[in-house]
């Protein structure tokens, strides 16, 4: 495997990855909206799927998008594919 | 050239402009208390704005191509974080989302997860890819990844669709706001909000949209959340509300239990007037069944992945790395106001129908409520309405009507404080309307100047020739979409929303599969695009009309059945046709690979 399909395997898996996560927080769990309300976990005290709706789905977007920034940036370094100086 | 000084020193100059802003507000908040009316106020607030913001455009004209359309390609990460977080933040998510929150709970937070969750997808699979295409708009992309000008023509069809009747709803709410704040009839404030974003964008094109949406978000943000906070001390219900307010949402839920949801006749809601609504549906318990809350979500994320206004604002960073740490900061500024909405409907909310507290007045007499100020105030803007259907003398909760707007706009004289944080609000609202509508009109303009005109009419035409069209072509776009507004065909909210359901419908797939399918070819995006767009607008028009439509989709979430029909249409139409060349399937190649020079910069 040439060392541009390699990178482009590792790109895809990390995109498989972070869509999976993705998928959890802005539709898997709201499959179980009603269940999850009655939880007894209470995030600040608010209930479960509200909490989600209106802060925790839309914080661990944020964080997901800056990890993934961060693994894609390492994924390039690996196989010098990083821009330099000049490329743009 | 200032400009490079300029770039360097961003912190500075915002920092001086957040610091000058504040005293500001500190200024009107001292003149209010020396007896400045209330209307001079709001004035200032919106006038002032208006004008540093066209400052800021003046400073920004340029006659270059490469910063007209896109800023030189210089904006920092956070910057560009900031002016995405402006772009995208319309009129609608300051002043109709908490209303919505307000009035219809959780089946409208779906909102608040999909406008948020897109993001993830334009970060990981479109906006990097994108900027190493180096090209200036989304059709140019189209165009060059398909080859041939009936992709690049279809692009520009699907933009102008999505983005035209995203933009009426935006300067509709300009010219809301201008009306009120300046107290001139709506059929001119239209025309005033039009000149004002007109003047913010027409000389310095992108550059200029770009530094202006920064000190519009640094505007918005702050009349924002000042007041929820405010407010939230002022109840007494913590100085932190995002993480202080379980009680207040139990005390809602307990109160709708006490007061139950009675609907009222069909001849009495006939006597309420338009816009206005009443609290019929719980605060915070699941009120939607999983199917509608998530095909609202999932049409809004991918709407996001396909808007052009959102995705022209990542081929503005200096390089691919930066572009996808910039759509983190995007989220971010997005998410502090997002995050805030929420907030700001329970404690808007708590203080009208809690009987305990001084500013509640459900459960006061009806004459009583008939007296307070703010009521009179509101109800004479048409935003609020009460009625004593069952002529017991009393307002109960059914009797009680709101518009959606009301709960950004009065909330604050409800609670209490002082006019100068409405006006702040105005100006706010303003800033918010005006980021959204300067980055629409560009990305309409920026298409027809660039890919019908320059790409496909005339290819030879010189800088200086190609930079006047585009103008020009800017304050048509924008007059065609005034004169629309004037008419008030449709609602802002409703309008944003069909806006991202016409953009998933035409080009979710054709960009997505641009760069993750190297055998998608120029008739299968044709086909995807075209199609998409077609069944999509045909749903619509059918529900609309009065059909039954299928698998609960509604007019609200057409794009489903765009994008599905895209989809199909795309892959089968590529794989009938031949594949594309080794040319094409080389540029692909590079397109994943962040180094090297831009694609268009190899030809």
């Amino acid at each position: 495997m040439s060392k541009q399909e390699q990178h482009w395997e590792k790109t895809r898996n990390l995109l498989f990855i972070t869509l999976a996560i993705w998928f959890i927080f802005s539709i898997g769990i709201f499959l179980f909206g009603a269940e999850m309300q009655e939880s007894s976990i209470r995030p600040f005290g608010y209930p479960l799927t509200y909490w989600f709706t209106c802060q925790g789905s839309l914080a661990i977007f944020v964080i997901l998008i800056f990890w993934f920034a961060g693994r894609q940036e390492k994924i390039d370094d690996e196989f010098g594919f990083s821009e330099r100086e000049g490329d743009q | 050239m200032i400009k490079g000084k300029f770039i360097d020193n961003l912190p500075k100059v915002y920092g001086i402009y957040t610091g000058g802003f504040l005293v500001f507000i500190i200024l009107m908040a001292i003149a209010e208390q020396a007896g400045m009316s209330a209307k001079l106020i709001g004035i200032f607030f919106v006038a002032f704005t208006v004008l540093i913001y066209a400052l800021i455009g003046w400073l920004s004209r340029t006659l270059q191509v490469d910063a007209y359309y896109v800023a030189g390609r210089q904006v920092p990460t956070v910057f560009n974080g900031m002016a995405t977080a402006a772009d995208w933040m319309s009129g609608a998510s300051f002043v109709a989302m908490a209303g919505g929150i307000y009035f219809k709970g959780y089946g409208y937070m779906a909102l608040l997860v999909g406008w948020t969750g897109g993001y993830v997808l334009v970060a990981s699979l479109l906006a990097p890819y994108l900027r190493k295409f180096g090209c200036y708009t989304v059709p140019d992309f189209i165009g060059t990844r398909y080859g041939g000008n009936l992709a690049r023509f279809s692009a520009v069809i699907v933009l102008t669709v999505a983005s035209f009747t995203y933009v009426t709803a935006q300067i509709n709410a300009t010219g809301t706001i201008a009306s009120v704040a300046l107290d001139i009839p709506f059929g001119i404030a239209v025309y005033v909000g039009l000149a004002s974003i007109l003047m913010c964008s027409m000389l310095g094109g992108m550059r200029a949209v770009t530094w202006t949406q920064v000190a519009q978000y640094i505007v918005l943000i702050i009349a924002y959340l000042l007041p929820v906070f405010w407010i939230s001390s002022k109840l007494g219900a913590g100085f932190f509300p995002h993480f202080m307010l379980a009680d207040e949402v139990a005390r809602i839920a307990e109160l709708e239990g006490q007061f139950g949801f009675v609907k009222n006749s069909a001849a009495d809601l006939a006597t309420v007037p338009k816009g206005l609504a009443g609290i019929t549906k719980a605060h915070s318990s699941v009120n939607a069944t999983p199917w509608a809350f998530i095909s609202l979500a999932v049409c809004m994320m991918a709407g996001t992945a396909s808007l052009p206004h959102v995705m022209m604002r990542y081929f503005t960073t200096p390089s691919v790395r930066t572009a996808r740490r910039s759509v983190g900061w995007s989220l971010f500024f997005i998410f502090l106001l997002y995050s805030s909405a929420p907030m700001l409907a329970t404690l808007s909310k708590l203080s009208l129908i809690d009987p305990t507290l001084p500013t509640g007045i459900i459960g006061k007499t009806i004459a009583e409520v008939q007296s307070i100020d703010w009521y009179q105030n509101w109800n004479q803007a048409n935003l609020m309405f009460i009625s004593d259907f069952n002529g017991n003398g009393t307002l109960e909760l059914n009797e009680f009507f709101m518009g959606g707007k009301a709960v950004v706009l009065a909330t604050p004289e409800i609670a209490g404080l002082p006019y100068v944080i409405s006006g702040l609000v105005a100006a706010g609202g303003m800033a918010a309307a005006m980021s959204t509508a300067d980055g629409l009109v560009l990305a309409i303009s920026n298409a027809l100047s660039h890919d019908i005109y320059y790409k496909i009419i005339n290819p030879k035409a010189e800088t200086a020739k190609r930079l006047i069209v585009a103008r020009v072509l800017l304050v048509l776009i924008g007059f065609a979409g005034a004169t629309i507004a004037a008419l008030e065909i449709q609602g802002i909210l409703g309008s944003v929303i069909w806006a991202f359901d016409f953009a998933m419908s035409g080009l979710f797939f054709p960009l997505v599969l641009g760069v993750w399918w190297k055998r998608a070819n120029a008739p299968g995006a044709v086909a995807g695009m075209l199609l998409g767009l077609i069944s999509g607008t045909a749903y619509l028009i059918w529900v609309r009309s009065g059909g039954s439509g299928f698998l609960g989709i509604t007019q609200l979430t057409f794009g489903i059945v765009g994008a599905a029909v895209s989809l199909v249409s795309m892959i089968v139409v590529s794989l009938i046709t031949a594949a594309p060349d080794s040319a094409t399937q080389k540029m692909v190649d590079d397109v994943r690979v962040p180094s090297g020079k831009t694609i268009l910069a190899q030809k």
